[in-house]
């Protein structure tokens, strides 16, 4: 099942702290929901695993994290594959990219393109949809948190 | 006729039990030491399966194995096989690629198993089952059927993806029908894929007996006898005498439960394996999945007319989408029992049908509710609806036109209807419907902004399935009469035990009718035993409208030497001779006399055995009949639906159903209303709501009740039922059959009558208010175009 997602969240932080963290394993292990494990490979690879719940099905991804298309500190392409046993699997990815925004901090825009499969498509398109969108503005809200930390606590 | 005899209205013994939760169904079932079998199923459609790694999961406390195809292949079970063959055009056998219990190598659709987790508790079974990976190597789908042939292959020696090229009917002569024809009417036509959605899941619980070298089954089966011979004659599980198959109260199977599945073979062979018994329930997504989908064809149907709407020649050329495997009698449901149906109910000199079936990376598609005649009805009354429309001609009027008038009828495609009354039904539809105050109906929904349209179908279906010679002739591979044994008790109690197989027809009731009928004794007398094959010797089930025509049949005529018998024993203990014994309303008399011995006091009599020479007639009382039908039988109707569509949304209002149907003789009027009602609604389920729909990676978007529509009451209008009788032939009790007609009938009636509503006849099934408004807009822009 084909998905496509697109977004866009201001930063408070500059472009190139941005993407600093954008390429920090423990900064996006921290803001991956429900990440369990998120190890380095390579510079540009990562192993990770994490447990995401779809409506009534819960699964634990395993699978690769790989950045490609790496132009800093402009943009890059993050996609993966994982395995969620019986649950199914997902892949596919997104383009992030970065602008100066007028404050001094920085917009991100990303685009995701990816496939769900086995379980997880059989419950329902509103449903993964909805979940996807979830996951994601989760991941930006911890993101955020670690750009401006200060934020989150006043 | 007595209160409870044929044609009386009587109510359902089984209900007390099913409506207070008195039902034995397969899940209910409990064995010590059980355990639970959970399937690992293919996330793709289209893989090469490179390795499976148990070992974390075989390492839990509590699991007792994990199973995959190779296992079956080294104890050499498999593979499930398909019980019909067909024969292409040009004489070559139909390419069946072997279906492996469990994938071998290859997943074909999304759910096919590849492995199952056998442990303590379901639980454990599905923690197990996420510690299990399988390697896969994806493959291209082949999810569209009009582009299949040239897509990847599902079976590498399944060239183009095609089972069979198979035709029927005289091509040259059809040919010079359309080549003279007046006028010709071409349509394009889908029947969607659908889900069968019984309310019981599939089920299994299986166990090994060590000490009698024997399995037992319980399974939700619609035919446990032909279950346990696919098992042990094809599967390699058991001989026979060492399988027992039990299907005990079964909660509906339109056709899904008719196949030996995966599953429940797994359960089988594994309980011995493990030494425990297993039970497996799929859940409803399982369902979904792996139960066989129905319909799914893709037609081009032609018909050609002279300038009076005669009739001269029907051609079609239709792409049936078989899924990833051909199943147990999938090769069958779009070969004879669709093409053998397109004469309908005219007279059709010339017809002839191509039928090619595809393989799909697609759930594997069988026999459902009507299973061939539901896809042949709607091609030839769509034909019929839009041929009136184009030529200008009252549809009811060029129906009539081309009625069969005489019988028996032979058609240009293999069937010889045996009688009928076409005239006879439609009039009295014509007139339970009000047809001819339809004008004025349709001008007062147009004053409240609404489109009124009106729908015909008549549909003719053959039941009984069938005389065994003739379907051993068209590639059966078993044949299909049916078995009853009559147990007469010595307190003149009956038992009787049939092949037959009921899940939610009532047979505890009608089969009882006509026992009660036939030997005059108190309906409380008589119970039905079914559904375990070591009670019952053998049977072939209960599908194709053929527990009545057939297995009721059979009943009679165990019935006739029971009465026989019976008289003999009068004889003797009446002190008469034979030929002046007389049986009726349960007294054996002596003719022009008042001597007299009732049913109970004979009964007892067969059994004590003191009055009668045992040298002559054997003690007791108790006859087998195994009763082979000479031929089909043909139920007829006609259903007549009223709409209203609301233009601005396409919303669409079923205002009136009107059906009357010629089911021969009817054991119980209340019981085949009921199979009317139901199978209408399964009609307009697949007309307006369900389709099973695949996205282009080949994942079931359809997979939940989120996203499969079924009908609902409020979909329905109070349905208007009538009947008419002409009495079938060829059995003695002259019934037809009524489980598959009005699912049968019942589409077509919908989509003419909503393309009547608005005026345009590019609208497919399901015709969902988004896609009458789409019809409606498309027309529109038609029109201003024009």
């Amino acid at each position: 099942m084909a998905m496509k997602m697109s977004g866009e969240y201001t930063l408070p932080a500059d472009r190139q702290t941005v993407w600093e963290a954008l390429n920090d394993a423990d900064v996006l292990s921290a803001s991956i929901p429900g990440c369990e494990a998120f190890e380095k490979v390579s510079d540009t690879e990562f192993a990770a695993t994490a447990v995401s719940r779809i409506g009534p099905v819960k699964a634990r991804f395993k699978g690769n994290v790989t950045l490609s298309d790496i132009d800093p500190p402009n943009s890059y392409r993050i996609s993966g594959e994982g395995q969620g046993g019986v649950a199914g699997f997902a892949k596919g990815g997104a383009t992030v990219s970065l602008a100066d925004a007028e404050d001094g901090g920085t917009i991100l825009t990303y685009e995701v393109d990816a496939q769900v499969g086995g379980k997880i498509a059989q419950i329902g398109q509103r449903l993964v949809n909805g979940a996807a969108k979830k996951t994601a503005d989760q991941f930006f809200q911890n993101f955020r948190k670690h750009l401006s930390p200060e934020e989150d606590a006043a | 006729m007595s209160d409870n005899g044929i044609g009386a209205r009587v109510t359902r013994v089984e209900d007390k039990r099913f409506i207070t939760g008195g039902g034995h169904y397969t899940d209910d079932l409990n064995r010590a030491g059980q355990t639970y079998a959970y399937f690992l199923r293919s996330p793709h459609a289209h893989a090469n399966v490179k390795g499976i790694d148990a070992s974390g999961a075989l390492a839990m406390a509590g699991v007792h194995a994990v199973l995959t195809g190779d296992d079956l292949a080294a104890d050499e079970i498999g593979p499930l096989p398909c019980g019909w063959m067909i024969h292409s055009k040009d004489g070559s056998p139909m390419v069946t690629p072997g279906h492996p219990v469990l994938a071998q190598g290859k997943v074909r659709y999304v759910g096919d198993p590849v492995a199952v987790v056998i442990a303590d508790t379901l639980g454990l079974a599905k923690e197990a089952a996420e510690a299990v990976s399988v390697d896969y190597e994806e493959l291209a789908p082949v999810i569209d059927l009009e582009s299949a042939k040239t897509a990847a292959l599902v079976h590498d020696e399944a060239a183009a993806n095609t089972a069979f090229e198979w035709e029927l009917g005289d091509k040259a002569a059809t040919q010079a029908a359309f080549d003279s024809a007046h006028h010709v009417t071409t349509l394009e036509l889908s029947n969607n894929r659908l889900v069968p959605n019984a309310i019981e899941p599939r089920a299994a619980v299986a166990e090994y007996d060590a000490g009698l070298d024997r399995y037992t089954l319980w399974t939700t089966s619609q035919n446990p006898h032909v279950a346990r011979l696919v098992m042990s004659a094809f599967l390699n599980i058991a001989p026979e005498h060492k399988l027992r198959v039990i299907a005990p109260d079964v909660g509906g199977g339109f056709g899904s439960k008719i196949y030996v599945y995966p599953e429940e073979t797994v359960c089988v062979w594994a309980s011995r394996k493990v030494k425990r018994p297993i039970r497996w329930t799929a859940d409803r997504t399982e369902s979904f999945l792996t139960d066989a989908h129905a319909r799914d064809h893709v037609t081009t149907a032609e018909m050609a007319l002279d300038e009076k709407g005669k009739i001269l020649g029907l051609r079609v050329k239709t792409l049936a989408n078989v899924g990833g495997y051909m199943n147990l009698f999938a090769s069958s449901v779009p070969t004879y029992l669709y093409a053998t149906l397109l004469s309908g109910q005219y007279n059709i000199q010339n017809i002839y049908a191509e039928v090619d079936a595809i393989y799909t990376t697609t759930t594997p598609v069988d026999a459902y509710r009507g299973a061939g005649r539901p896809e042949a009805t709607f091609v030839v009354e769509r034909l019929m609806e839009v041929s009136a429309r184009e030529m200008g001609i009252d549809p009811a009027t060029l129906r009539k036109r081309n009625f069969i008038k005489s019988f028996p009828h032979q058609t240009p495609v293999i069937m010889a209807y045996d009688a009928g009354d076409f005239d006879a039904v439609i009039n009295k539809a014509l007139e339970i419907a009000d047809y001819k105050g339809f004008g004025k109906r349709k001008r007062e929904s147009a004053k409240k902004g609404k489109l009124r349209g009106i729908g015909f179908s008549n549909y003719i279906e053959a039941c009984g399935i069938a005389p065994s010679q003739a379907v051993g002739s068209l590639g059966a591979g078993v044949g299909l009469w049916e078995s009853a044994e009559v147990r007469v008790n010595p307190v003149g109690t009956v038992e009787i035990l049939t092949g037959a197989h009921t899940h939610g027809q009532g047979h505890e009731t009608t089969f009882a009718q006509l026992v009660v009928d036939r030997l005059g004794i108190p309906f409380e007398n008589v119970s039905i035993v079914h559904g375990d094959t070591d009670k019952v010797q053998f049977g072939m089930g209960t599908y194709g409208s053929r527990s009545g025509p057939v297995g009721m049949s059979a009943i009679s005529k165990a019935l006739d030497k029971v009465i026989d018998k019976g008289k003999k024993i009068a004889a003797h203990l009446l002190e008469a001779a034979e030929a002046d014994i007389e049986f009726a309303d349960g007294n054996f008399t002596v003719s022009g006399t008042d001597k007299a011995i009732d049913w109970t006091s004979l009964a007892l009599g067969a059994y004590v055995a003191h009055g009668f020479p045992p040298q002559e007639i054997e003690p007791g009382l108790k006859e087998t009949s195994f009763y082979d039908p000479t031929n089909f039988t043909f139920p007829s109707g006609c259903h007549i639906c009223e709409v209203e569509v609301d233009p601005d949304t396409g919303v669409t209002d079923i205002i009136s159903w009107t059906a009357v149907d010629d089911f021969g003789v009817v054991i119980n009027p209340m019981i085949v209303e009921g199979q009317v009602h139901g199978g209408i609604a399964q009609g307009v389920g697949q007309a307006m709501l369900e389709c099973a729909h695949y996205d282009e990676d080949g994942q079931l978007l359809t997979g939940s009740y989120m996203d499969y529509t079924m009908p609902r009451a409020d979909n329905l209008p109070s349905f208007k039922i009538g009947t008419t009788v002409t009495e079938c032939p060829s059995n003695p009790i002259g019934m037809k059959g009524c489980g598959e007609a009005g699912a049968i009938g019942s589409p077509p009636a919908l989509i003419n009558a909503i393309t009547d509503a608005i005026g345009s006849e590019d609208l497919a099934m399901p015709a969902t208010s988004e896609s009458v408004w789409q019809a409606l807009q498309t027309s529109a822009l038609k029109q201003a175009a024009e």
